[in-house]
């Protein structure tokens, strides 16, 4: 792996950036792994550099149906925080901000971090309520919060409006410092890089067709580039996971749907932070190139189209003009919409199943990018080991039965 | 004469009146009919821009919204509409327009040292470095890109226009004015379909009115306006359709206020969004020209050819005076013609392609020649080709070059049609239709006039018949003229930056650098390299970008694909987008009866689902704790009235409303008697306290049912699903009747009194009007109903009145002595006696075992939630639990939402035990008290524990969560 | 914005309705009988395919009437629309 720095930026800009290798091989996929990873995005590149890197397990492939990194870190609203009212939460996104926060050396990639500082809006008293006993939840958790009240908003973020004269007028917010935006396809990218150069075999355009079992055992992965053989499969497809789950007999508690985002043109800083809302249904920040980044809640039907309706996005625009009434001759440059994969309790599924060598990670929800390093993080010690990390312990398959759920609707139910 | 580009005479612009306008400070004039472009370019200017990336100058290219350079902040303060296109915009007498992204000038612009650096700013560059050391990340280097990025300043004010949303149904919608979208309307409106014409600039026509082109003899752009005016089409100008949906729903943007100065704008929408159904689309959105990549292609002077010829003919300005033409399509030599026919000299036409067949029509032409370099600083003053082996110089102040076209396929893309590569054309054009819509003319890759007319007008008739129209039948379509092939677009052959993305400043050089390292898929192309994510969404580079990727790998362009096409078609203000539900109008307010009074008298109210309701009432100088310790001694003491018409209330009646009862609530209802009340707890299936609220029978077969403010809607809805989808054989109907019953409750001992003076024939006496019992009856005259039910344990009649009649009521109340008190004293009072609400003791987590409701569950028949609450974890001894608590600080008010520790000051993570659900100042008590739910904690009340709050961390005992009168001796008054 | 045929008002925009998931989820005769795997499924898991899809459709801003609807849920083609309670149509399958 060529190393990334200055240096060798300069050196390359004297031959005409000739040289520069690729940043991962094409090969063509081997008859067998020890363990073949299906889905090619963040998670699951992040599961295979783990997989290596933590656990010496670089007889791996990463079977991706599209281009690599092509699904929903191809396109999100790339914001990183931790703040969950759970303990369970908190923790697995706790430990993910910490991997966040040393990931472009760690890559030797830069992924772009700000840590530019998420604010949760508050509108009426209960969310005031329950704001705060989220900042106090984080606070004995380890994760950085401050509880801000009307002009310590406006003190932070000088760009909103805290008028009284609106709909829902903005009563604080909770403060996640720590928290930020990251360039969302760079994680991937690093991800893939650092795992070719450990030897795993990242094969593009190969789709899974079939999931193969012997004796309640996986055995392999049926492609449209062949039967791949499989000490242990894992399912990393976020929107896709109930397709490939019912190909080895298995049904999830999880529905797909579309969740749309959009960008307006560039424009010079305006705003530095992230500013979300959930009782306006609205999420915001300027990226470095200057759009303005929106999100919002996801489309009401299962959908695999990748698209959704506009009045979605009319409705969060409406929103916006709420908390910034200055963007309203901004103008919408690009929307889009991804897939993405919901369990009942808005917590996601990192688990072995009841297939021997058979894993799943799935259901982050509108919430999965800033998961990506420690949702690989764990789900490669699931593999490695067999057996869950205490970090993604409380997120198997068997808490729909015991009804141990993580219930985050009531802290993040719509805006991630 | 604007300009000494402007020609004498020609363009469709009124020059009996002059504009008078600004540009970076300086004042140029134009006339009505240019664009702030044209006007600029007849006044000589060529600098236009900067670029994104590397600040190189630019000038205008296109004509249209391709434009890639030419990007304005239009006036300043709050009218200020950042990265418009100055191709589009209309000039107004008085307009002021800026250049963006440079400091301190256009001219001399200090962001243009990255051009300097540019060998190390490559593509991707930003991944590769920034990283050492760490800490200057976030200091230094990020916050130096950031200033770096975007174009235009954000607006700061807030917007003083106002926009409109509108819902439209049509037979036809046709998208694009040019030929064949007019005789696709003309037709089917012929046929009497209901025809919807949108088109983007704001005469129609298309191309017609930018070229010498000729409708059967007759002028294009007279024959535009005869044709339209003839049918019953609404033809939307300015009208951009920017958006293609499912179901054939198609989004519009209308600009009602362009060319209009602001100060004449006043009173108008600025934009009119409308949403289109349309039972057939036709898309007839023309084409775009593609630039050709060579080195130095960027320079301002180097335009498109077909736009050289709209500048003549649209504006009558003259865009250079000796011109090079550069040729891969034969219409590079009509726009070569018709620069000749007004003046301009022509230099050489260079055509790319050897085999070139083209009528030259007497001009130089240099057949299988290519560009090696633009030549000049800041403006083209020559061009260096290479012809028959030989490298030579072109003295010029204009290239115009031409690299066939790209059919506009943005809506057919969004449509989910999907798109073929076409080798003829070199470009992408229509294929396989997934919805009920056809691409016509140069959209679908055709480019004869007269075939363009007659595919527009044999779609329009064919969709006409489809829906049942009686349209002509179809006649033969004139066969596609042959047309010589573009060559195919090769990396440069010269020195120097050739651009592919001009406004992202991606160059042909970037594009083999992604490909060296990998970024093979178009779509790592696009992200790596930023290829096609500029406000033009690469309408000029997608093609050559993709082209040159497969040049490179060596592969059909085909294989290589394209990228999504993505709404909008060109940007759309977000406060367009957004409409009128803003500000105030963002969500309807619901008022109660009583609202008048409130606001009348100084209530301070809260929003609780769509109502807002009064909080508490302020007497003078009264701060919200001490009016709210009067409401609560009021009510201990006297009496109080409470506005309670925001509860839900729901009629349920039929034969099985027992039996439907018993299925949505958690206890028995089949032996409530007539006139009798019951509190009721409803669970979702998962076992979760979802809603509770008192239920009343009041007749044989009818219930009537109050549910949470919050909840109204929620649980309506849940009652009908169940109704409708799973018990359809129950016989029960459902009915809000939340708005019919205004709702005062009078509370306290003396509550009796106070109400027996309105009330004819009711007898108040608890003893003749037990507790949970309801009557009905005359109140101050007025048919209505009384209910004693009680939420703040003291004797109470809950008052509901035809919604119209109850204010009046509230006010004799009030003059009677009755103290109006907000919800915030309610929430104090049901606090002291342990009475939860949904959502504070409640947050979908909390089971009625949990609240200590078990009570509440009937062991004698099914119920929705119960099974859920024999699961294991609905079993655990130590799941939380509702207590009270004690500050030990008696004058201590705990912070909502602290949480529950067993110590104090331990080191993160520290385990939690729970938190307060609800904390008041109790005035009867003369202490602070709260409700929390706590891990096991009915099995310690005594024990002393913390509660960990950003004000601090408070020692707290744990009791019983009932603190005022347990015994309920209260109620009877 | 899709557009759903009601079966009692005719063709409307998508915003009026409410979604209400996966059709044909009947609610077990006697929970009680059930073991909790049993009852989890009936709570939680759902089909969800990349296909047809057989799910219930509310017209909220309408006649309030629950229906079911057979859309495919890559396309959004309504393939059918039929009430509740009666069984799932055959058809065959449509195309993505």
């Amino acid at each position: 792996m060529a190393r990334y720095s200055i240096l060798s930026l300069a050196r390359n800009a004297l031959t005409g950036h000739r040289d520069w290798p690729e940043l991962w091989r094409s090969p063509e996929p081997k008859p067998a792994y020890d363990v073949v990873i299906v889905g090619g995005g963040g998670h699951g590149l992040a599961t295979a550099y783990y997989l290596a890197k933590e656990h010496g397990v670089t007889d791996v492939a990463v079977v991706e149906k599209g281009w690599l990194a092509g699904g929903n870190i191809a396109r999100n609203t790339t914001i990183i925080r931790s703040n969950y009212l759970w303990d369970e939460s908190a923790a697995i996104y706790e430990h993910g901000l910490k991997l966040w926060e040393g990931l472009s050396r760690e890559l030797n990639f830069n992924v772009m971090l700000r840590q530019r500082g998420v604010m949760n809006l508050a509108h009426t008293e209960h969310d005031v309520r329950e704001s705060i006993r989220r900042v106090n939840a984080n606070r004995l958790n380890g994760v950085d919060a401050e509880w801000l009240d009307a002009e310590g908003v406006k003190a932070f973020c000088p760009t909103i409006s805290i008028s009284p004269d609106v709909r829902y007028p903005v009563l604080g917010a909770t403060l996640q410092r720590r928290g930020g935006v990251a360039r969302h396809d760079a994680v991937a990218w690093g991800y893939a890089r650092g795992a070719d150069a450990r030897g795993v075999d990242i094969v593009q355009h190969c789709e899974v067709t079939g999931i193969r079992q012997v004796r309640g055992r996986v055995t392999g992965v049926e492609t449209s580039r062949g039967f791949i053989g499989a000490r242990k499969v894992a399912l990393v497809a976020a929107g896709h996971s109930s397709v490939l789950a019912e190909m080895a007999g298995l049904r999830l508690p999880v529905e797909s749907h579309p969740l749309q985002a959009m960008v307006s043109e560039p424009l010079k800083p305006v705003l530095d932070c992230v500013v979300m809302s959930n009782a306006v249904h609205v999420y915001i920040s300027q990226s470095d190139k200057g759009e303005l980044v929106l999100g919002a809640g996801i489309d009401s039907f299962n959908s695999y189209g990748q698209r959704g309706g506009l009045h979605v996005l009319e409705d969060q625009l409406a929103a916006l003009m709420q908390l910034f009434p200055a963007f309203s001759r901004a103008r919408l440059l690009r929307s889009w919409g991804g897939i993405v994969d919901v369990c009942p309790d808005a917590s996601p599924i990192v688990s072995k199943t009841p297939v021997e060598g058979l894993y799943i990670n799935c259901g982050w929800g509108t919430g999965g990018f800033k998961a990506t390093p420690s949702s690989g993080w764990t789900f490669a010690h699931t593999i490695a080991r067999d057996e869950p990390h205490k970090l993604n312990a409380p997120f198997a398959l068997d808490r729909f039965t015991s009804g141990a759920l993580i219930d985050e609707h009531g802290a993040a139910a719509v805006a991630h | 004469m604007t300009g000494p580009h402007r020609l004498p005479a020609g363009g469709r612009i009124d020059r009996s009146r002059t504009l008078a306008f600004r540009f970076d400070g300086r004042r140029y004039t134009g006339h009505p009919g240019d664009t702030l472009a044209s006007a600029l370019l007849a006044n000589g200017v060529r600098l236009f821009a900067r670029s994104f990336k590397y600040h190189r100058p630019r000038g205008v290219m296109a004509a249209g919204a391709e434009e890639p350079n030419a990007l304005v902040l239009l006036e300043p303060g709050p009218f200020a509409e950042p990265n418009l296109r100055a191709t589009e915009i209309e000039l107004y007498d008085g307009l002021t327009a800026e250049s963006v992204n440079r400091w301190p000038s256009l001219r001399f612009d200090l962001g243009a040292a990255t051009g300097l650096m540019s060998g190390l700013f490559v593509a991707g560059f930003y991944y590769k470095t920034f990283m050492w050391p760490p800490s200057w990340w976030n200091r230094i280097y990020a916050p130096a890109i950031r200033r770096m990025a975007g174009l235009a300043r954000a607006p700061r004010e807030p917007d003083p226009e106002v926009y409109e949303h509108r819902h439209a149904h049509c037979d036809i919608l046709v998208v694009g004015g040019g030929p064949a979208g007019i005789a696709a309307a003309h037709a089917a409106a012929a046929a009497g379909a209901r025809v919807m014409l949108a088109d983007e600039r704001p005469r129609p026509g298309g191309s017609l009115p930018d070229g010498p082109e000729r409708v059967g003899g007759e002028d294009g752009a007279a024959w535009a306006g005869r044709m339209l005016a003839g049918t019953s089409a609404l033809l939307l100008p300015r009208t951009t359709a920017f958006g293609y949906y499912d179901h054939n729903f198609v989004a519009l943007a209308e600009r009602l206020t362009e060319g209009l100065s602001p100060s004449e704008r006043a009173g108008r929408p600025r934009q009119r969004i409308w949403h289109v159904r349309a039972r057939r689309v036709v898309l007839a959105t023309g084409a775009h020209e593609r630039p050709l990549v060579f080195p130095g292609n960027d320079l301002p002077g180097v335009m498109l050819a077909r736009s050289v010829t709209a500048y003549i003919h649209r504006y009558g300005v003259l865009p250079g005076n000796r011109a090079v033409f550069l040729a891969n399509d034969d219409s590079v030599y009509a726009a070569a013609r018709e620069f000749a026919r007004h003046g301009g000299e022509v230099a050489a036409v260079v055509d790319l392609r050897v085999d070139g067949t083209a009528d030259a029509d007497g001009l130089p032409v240099l057949r299988g020649a290519v560009p090696l370099r633009t030549l000049g600083r800041r403006a083209v003053t020559g061009i260096e080709i290479e012809s028959e082996g030989a490298a030579r110089r072109i003295a010029c102040d204009l290239v115009a070059m031409g690299g066939g076209w790209n059919p506009a396929v943005h809506l057919f893309s969004q449509s989910r049609g999907m798109l073929r590569w076409d080798d003829q054309l070199q470009t992408f054009v229509p294929g396989r239709s997934a919805q009920a819509e056809r691409s016509v003319g140069a959209a679908a890759g055709r480019f004869d006039l007269e075939g363009c007319i007659a595919e527009g007008a044999e779609t329009g008739a064919a969709f006409a018949r489809e829906l049942g129209f009686d349209a002509p039948a179809p006649s033969a379509l004139p066969e596609r003229p042959h047309r010589p092939a573009p060559a195919q677009t090769a990396p440069p052959a010269g020195r120097g930056k050739a651009f592919v993305d001009f406004q992202n400043d991606v160059t042909a050089a970037d594009v083999a650098l992604a490909r060296r390292e990998g970024m093979h898929s178009v779509e790592h192309l696009k992200r790596w390299t930023t290829l096609g994510m500029a406000t033009d969404q690469g309408k000029t580079s997608n093609i050559n970008g993709l082209a040159l990727m497969a040049a490179g790998l060596g592969v059909p362009p085909a294989e290589v694909g394209h990228t999504t096409f993505r709404p909008p078609y060109t940007p759309v203000p977000f406060g367009a987008l957004a409409g009128r539900n803003i500000a105030a109008l963002a969500d309807p307010v619901r008022r109660t009866p009583m609202q008048d009074w409130q606001e009348a008298n100084g209530a301070v109210f809260e929003p609780v689902g769509q109502w807002l309701r009064a909080r508490y009432y302020p007497r003078d100088g009264e701060t919200m704790r001490e009016a709210v310790a009067r409401e609560c001694r009021a009510v201990r003491e006297a009496a109080g009235i409470l506005d309670a018409s925001t509860l839900g209330k729901i009629d349920i009646r039929g034969p099985d409303a027992a039996e439907f009862l018993n299925r949505i609530y958690t206890n028995g209802w089949k032996t409530l008697a007539v006139g009798r009340c019951r509190y009721g707890l409803m669970l979702g299936e998962d076992g979760m306290v979802f809603d509770d609220g008192v239920t009343t029978r009041t007749g044989e077969h009818r219930y009537l049912m109050t549910t949470t403010s919050g909840n109204a809607a929620a649980v309506l809805d849940w009652l009908e699903e169940w109704l409708q989808t799973e018990w359809p054989e129950l016989r029960v109907y459902c009915t809000s009747v939340t708005e019919q019953w205004g709702t005062i409750t009078v509370s306290g001992p003396q509550a009796r009194a106070l109400l027996e003076p309105l009330v004819e024939d009711i007898d108040l006496d608890p003893a003749a009007f037990p507790f949970l019992s309801m009557r009905e009856g005359r109140i101050d005259g007025v048919p209505g109903r009384i209910f004693r039910i009680a939420f703040t344990g003291e004797l109470s009649y809950e008052v509901n009145l035809p919604w119209r009649r109850a204010a009046p009521v509230w006010a004799k109340l009030v003059e009677a002595g009755a103290v109006p008190y907000g919800t915030e004293a309610m929430h104090v009072l049901r606090a002291e006696k342990g009475f939860i609400v949904v959502g504070h003791e409640t947050d979908g987590t909390v089971t009625p075992v949990d609240l200590g409701m078990e009570r509440m569950l009937s062991s004698r028949k099914d119920f929705i939630g119960r099974r859920s609450l024999a699961r294991p974890d609905s079993q655990r001894a130590d799941r939380k639990q509702l207590v009270g608590l004690l500050p030990e600080d008696a004058s201590e008010v705990l912070q909502e939402g602290a949480q529950i520790v067993e110590t104090p000051g331990a080191t993160p993570p520290v385990p939690m035990l729970g938190h307060v659900t609800s904390s008041y100042w109790s005035p009867v008590m003369g202490r602070g008290f709260a409700l929390a739910l706590v891990r096991g904690g009915r099995a310690r009340h005594g024990d002393r524990v913390w509660a960990s709050a950003t004000t601090g961390e408070s020692r707290v005992r744990i009791v019983d969560p009932v603190f005022y009168d347990p015994e309920g001796a209260r109620l009877d008054g | 914005m899709m557009r759903i045929e009601c079966p009692w008002c005719g063709g409307r925009d998508e915003t009026e309705f409410h979604y209400g998931g996966e059709a044909h989820i009947a609610r077990p005769e006697d929970p009680d009988a059930l073991s909790d795997e049993a009852w989890a499924d009936y709570l939680f898991m759902r089909a969800n395919p990349r296909g047809v899809h057989a799910e219930r459709w509310m017209h909220a801003q309408g006649c309030r009437q629950w229906f079911n609807v057979l859309r495919h849920t890559a396309s959004h083609e309504v393939v059918a629309v039929y009430p509740m309670g009666a069984p799932r149509p055959d058809h065959p399958e449509t195309a993505a």
